[in-house]
């Protein structure tokens, strides 16, 4: 097919905003093709598919949510057609929704965030049942007993051995760190005070943690690099932690041409204050520092106000969150590997906090300079669903509309961050890198997130002419725009069609098959069978997913030799 | 020997079962308890499917039997698809897909066994763990309204009061286990601490250990339910002072008066623990795949039971929407029953619903349910013949293996000579 | 000596009841789930000789089954394993929330010379209505 005349943005090619034809030709981007049908782009906004780096879309815990939320279920329900299944939920909408729902946004990738190995079968059953993406899932590793002995045995050998295992095992795509040793204290209740604070019965801390988590996925040279989620996420003060952190691993070099180190939904780890009173925004701090190292990236993690559902592997912030709100909370921890929470909960304009905590986004994404070391997101559905990104975008294109929406917020999301003082509008190329070229680079999937020769052929088309709209005064018309896709394009096929899905192809499924030495693949045989022999409660030969459940596998390799 | 077998039992899913093989034939179970190894052996099995004609079964081919279960369905206006228990999951898909497309309701046997437990999570939440977790960790048992050892029987030993892990090397002697019931039950004669509470008395005993819990014990009577102060202040110290514990609870709770309003209590007295010590709680599944069906169901619908499709969109309203409301209330018109047994396990006036309307029985085995059944489909044993996907009572998914063939199709491809049959006959809209 | 015993009922599993439960045409199933267990002292109240049978009645239906003493149970209090004797009592009312009241049960217990019946008679009389092939 030839997509013509659109304004092109593709970041990645250097283009920006041009007037030019694409052409996709099996499934992929081509110079010329051999026919095909037209699209008639002109007076229309061109992208790359969207990549959605970090969302909770698939697997124990996003289920959890839906089980405990049947309210959640009754809204956004949409029957059956011909061509689709019924579709439910806002915060946990069912698989189908999921689908259906970034397709129409325009988005043709989603990466689940964190899989826990021992269930990472479920994740990818939900996985399957997602239609039209192309999807991946991280493998949670910052709590598992295997890494937490190899770390505090100094054994980084054998610990890149078990990454590689583990990524196997879940089918997963790369290492994923959650609130280290603060999962493993919570087996018992506990939780981790700060980087240095030693892991209770393991004896190691959590920067040590990290630190070698990261270095072994650089020995095995993987796609993408660690994915962290701070330590002391949430609380007032965290931005110390969150600095604190990247200083000490600022010595780590990158085995690719990438980021070394991805940090996670940054909006809930830039907080300054000492308590809830004096609770303030340093997301300043943290952009700097970012401006001056450009070996980090990170992803905004932005509030969406209304109803929210959060889900982590934080378990120990959940709880928390439940205390304090008197909401109702899911608990699951997993033997041996990481635990989790689940917590509805409501984000109000009024709620001083929230109020503050919405201008913290905002601030993060307009104060890094560079767009390419940052990804819009808000954490689906920590911050708030997915289907709000247009409403994000809106805001960071609009000076006008962040001010519209402060004077409706509490007071102190003015007096509290650097918000209203902050008058950088993002461009289209700006928003075509943080929701399509950045993740695609920052995850290490090449053929994502831009429109050169040889990539995918996902193409989103807006209905939205950027020669005529100023998105700073009509960003209306934008968050309008792209809230229902002209056309999306999945593999050079029409999957919407004036906001409608058209077709339900199965995306495929990214995993890593990172090799490594035999004698070290061995060591971590020889510590599994023990630990499957004393602690696990299932047998080791039952443990891997099988092939069964990754039906439309798409394998990067990776590894040591 | 076919090695690592996952059993097709109860929510235990055990899966180090031995099996010996034979010329494709079972000839011997080991490791596997009672209730798993007489499964696993087999029974009398329905020979051929079979369709009623002038009040008797007869014998036919699968072909008719498909095409008249396809009929039923389709000619229904309201098609209940109950059961799914004793199924694997790629069944379940096929189930709601079905259901979607006849506009029925689809419900597992969960509403008559832990869907109050269900009910009690939408309201509290689940503090939950994996059985592994417990195992390795916990110091307190506490089994509430369950009797796993004639339920559950390798329970004690894989994953709670008689395991032993990482936390827990002396197993048994390193932990204390508190057991509450109505009756002396053989689990409660492993108890160090047994708590006899009278029937439908759930509800203010929890109340009353959550007060005491709160440091409110002062106000509470010399007798709760049957149960004097000094034994329900003796188990709430016990449990504030465990290092880890755990609230493993059974039909006790959802069965008795109060059903879903005790597991709520429940699960808010575990919730409360929290606040002293590490506690969780777990709900002592029956079927070994009955949370399968509440797992694919949830992340397919949005809910994990009880769903109407016939207004074409998911709507979940257990009590109006359950298997056992619409029979009683003679308001569905057909009834699919696949890996259960209701007629066995219904009330009686609940059953006399489903004398009322068609039956299509899909199962390896006779029952109850096969005297008042029209259309008799019979299907491979999970788990021995067929395999696939089924989730244990913790949430945990494993595969299933298939250990010998069998000349019956799986339970998944006849669903799915159904829905082709049902498409068939026309628009499905 | 007790003529008519108003007691509990209790529904549920046992071991022998869950080993025949996929065989439930079977002697085993029969002889597994169609007792009525009572405590020594209401068993003995009731005048129940070796081997005899209960009437187990409520405002739902009522069902002969035979009697055995279990040490274990409260006075009052009778437990009837799970399945179709147990369940010819249980009331269809769900309580608004599904699941009917298998344990609790209200009942009034007899001796009799009544005969149990096997799990065809149970249902016999149950008039097929719907769904023959035409």
């Amino acid at each position: 097919m030839i997509i013509k005349g659109g304004f092109v943005y593709d970041p990645t090619n250097g283009v920006h905003g041009e007037e030019m034809d694409i052409c996709i030709e099996g499934g992929k981007v081509v110079e010329k093709p051999r026919g095909g049908d037209e699209i008639d782009a002109r007076g229309m906004l061109v992208m790359p598919g969207g990549v959605d780096a970090h969302a909770h879309i698939a697997g124990a815990k996003v289920n959890s949510g839906r089980i405990m939320r049947p309210e959640d279920a009754r809204r956004g329900i949409e029957p059956r057609t011909k061509l689709l299944r019924p579709s439910t939920g806002y915060t946990v909408p069912n698989c189908y929704a999921m689908g259906y729902r970034y397709a129409r946004l325009g988005y043709t990738c989603a990466f689940e965030a964190a899989t826990p190995i021992l269930e990472s079968r479920h994740t990818h059953e939900e996985l399957e049942e997602i239609p039209i993406v192309d999807k991946g899932a991280l493998t949670l590793f910052g709590n598992n007993w295997e890494v937490l002995e190899c770390v505090r045995d100094g054994d980084l050998d054998k610990l890149a051995a078990f990454v590689a295992w583990g990524l196997l095992a879940s089918r997963g795509y790369g290492v994923k760190v959650v609130n280290p040793g603060g999962g493993e204290a919570w087996g018992f209740g506990g939780n981790v005070k700060g980087i240095d604070d030693p892991v209770p019965n393991f004896g190691v801390t959590p920067i040590e943690i990290i630190r070698n988590l990261m270095k072994a996925n650089e020995i095995l040279r993987l796609p993408h690099s660690a994915h962290l989620h701070t330590n002391n996420l949430g609380k007032p003060g965290n931005y110390e932690t969150t600095l604190a952190t990247l200083k000490a691993v600022e010595d780590i070099s990158a085995s690719r041409n990438r980021q070394v180190l991805h940090v996670t939904h940054m909006q809930f780890s830039a907080y300054g204050g000492t308590g809830w009173r004096d609770f303030e925004s340093k997301a300043p701090e943290i952009a700097d520092y970012f401006n001056r190292h450009d070996q980090f990236t990170m992803d905004m993690g932005q509030l969406i106000f209304g109803s929210a559902t959060t889900m982590t592997a934080d378990a120990p912030l959940e709880y928390g969150n439940a205390r304090l709100l008197h909401a109702k909370w899911s608990n699951h921890d997993i033997e041996l590997e990481e635990s989790s929470g689940v917590v509805p909960l409501v984000y109000g304009r009024k709620m001083p906090i929230n109020a503050i905590q919405w201008a913290i986004g905002l601030e993060l994404a307009l104060l890094t300079k560079n767009p390419w070391q940052f990804i819009m997101t808000t954490d689906h559905p920590n911050g708030g669903p997915f289907v709000n990104y247009p409403e994000v975008i809106s805001l960071l294109m609009s000076r006008a509309k962040r001010e519209e929406e402060l004077a409706s917020l509490h007071e102190l999301a003015s007096k509290r961050s650097s918000l209203p003082s902050i008058e950088r509008e993002m461009d289209w190329n700006d928003i075509a890198i943080v929701t399509r070229a950045a993740p695609a680079k920052i995850l290490g999937l090449p053929e994502k997130g831009h429109l050169g020769v040889g990539a995918d052929g996902d193409v989103t088309i807006y209905d939205i002419n950027p020669a005529n709209v100023d998105p700073s005064k009509d960003h209306k018309k934008v968050k309008g725009a792209l809230a229902k896709a002209k056309y999306t394009i999945k593999g050079g096929e029409v999957v919407v069609r004036d906001g409608e899905i058209v077709a339900v192809p199965q995306g495929r499924t990214y995993w890593v098959e990172a090799s490594v030495p035999e004698n070290q693949a061995a060591k971590v045989k020889a510590d599994l069978v023990e630990k499957f022999a004393k602690y696990y409660s299932i047998q080791m030969s039952n443990y891997m997913v099988q092939d069964a459940y990754v039906t439309h596998p798409r394998v990067v390799k990776a590894g040591v030799i | 020997m076919a090695e690592d077998v996952l059993c097709p039992f109860c929510g235990c899913l055990c899966d180090d079962i031995k099996i010996e093989v034979e010329d494709d034939r079972i000839v011997g179970v080991k490791r596997a308890c009672k209730l798993g190894s007489s499964k696993i052996r087999g029974h009398e099995r329905t020979k051929a499917p079979m369709v009623r004609r002038d009040g008797e079964l007869v014998e036919t081919t699968y072909e008719e039997a498909y095409d008249r279960a396809a009929k039923i369905l389709k000619e229904a206006k309201r098609p209940l698809l109950y059961g799914w228990c004793s199924t694997v999951c790629e069944t379940h898909k096929k189930g709601i897909l079905l259901a979607e497309e006849v506009g029925g309701v689809i419900d597992s046997t969960a509403t008559v066994c832990h869907g109050p437990s269900i009910i009690g999570i939408e309201e509290k939440g689940l503090a939950g763990s994996t059985l592994g977790q417990i195992k390795n960790r916990a110091d307190l048992i506490v089994f509430w309204g369950a009797n796993p050892a004639e339920a559950h029987p390798r329970h004690s030993m894989r994953y709670s009061s008689n395991s032993s892990g990482m936390f827990t090397p002396e197993g048994r002697k390193g932990r204390k286990v508190i057991v509450v019931d109505v009756r002396e039950t053989r689990t409660a004669k492993n108890a160090d601490k047994f708590l006899l509470i009278r029937p439908g008395t759930d509800y203010e005993v929890i109340s009353a250990l959550r007060m005491i819990v709160a440091g409110k014990g002062d106000l509470i009577p010399e007798k709760v339910a049957g149960v004097a102060k000094s034994d329900l202040e003796e188990a709430a110290g016990m449990m504030k002072t465990a290092r880890f514990g755990a609230l493993l609870f059974g039909l006790g709770m959802t069965h008795s008066r109060g059903r879903y309003k005790n597991v709520d209590n429940a699960l808010s007295l575990v919730a409360d623990l929290n606040g002293f010590t590490k506690f969780v709680v777990m709900a002592m599944r029956g079927h070994y795949n009955v949370a399968g069906f509440g797992q694919v169901c949830a992340w397919e619908t949005g809910f994990p039971m009880s769903v109407d499709f016939s207004r074409g969109a998911p709507y979940f309203n257990p009590g109006e929407t359950a298997a056992c409301d619409l029979l009683a209330r003679r308001e569905t018109d057909a009834m699919l029953v696949v890996a259960a047994d209701p007629v066995s396990n219904f009330p009686r006036n609940t059953v006399e619903g489903m004398a009322e309307i068609p039956v299509i029985q899909i199962d390896p085995f006779p029952n109850p349910t096969t005297l008042l059944s029209d259309v008799v489909i019979p299907s491979a044993v999970c788990g021995v013949e067929a395999e696939g996907t089924a989730y244990r009572m913790d949430g945990l998914s494993l595969r299933m293996k298939k250990v010998v063939s069998s000349p019956y199709p799986t339970d998944e491809e006849i669903m799915q000579n159904i829905l082709d049959r049902v498409r068939r006959l026309g628009d499905d809209n | 000596m007790v003529i008519l015993l108003k007691a509990i009922m209790i529904s549920g599993r046992t071991l022998g009841q869950g080993a025949s439960c996929e065989a439930k045409m079977s002697p085993e199933f029969f002889k597994a789930t169609s007792f009525c267990a009572l405590s020594e002292l209401d068993y003995n109240a009731l005048g129940i000789s070796e081997g005899g049978n209960v009437l187990v009645k409520t405002e739902f239906g009522e069902v002969v089954v035979s009697a055995k003493k279990d040490e274990g149970l409260p006075a009052g209090v009778i437990f009837i394993p799970m399945g179709p004797w147990a369940n010819a009592v249980v009331g269809p009312d769900t309580g608004g929330c599904g699941t009917p009241q298998f344990k609790g049960v209200e009942v009034e217990v007899e001796k009799t010379k009544m005969a149990v019946m096997d799990v065809k008679e149970l249902f016999s009389d149950l008039k097929r209505t719907g769904g023959e092939a035409s």
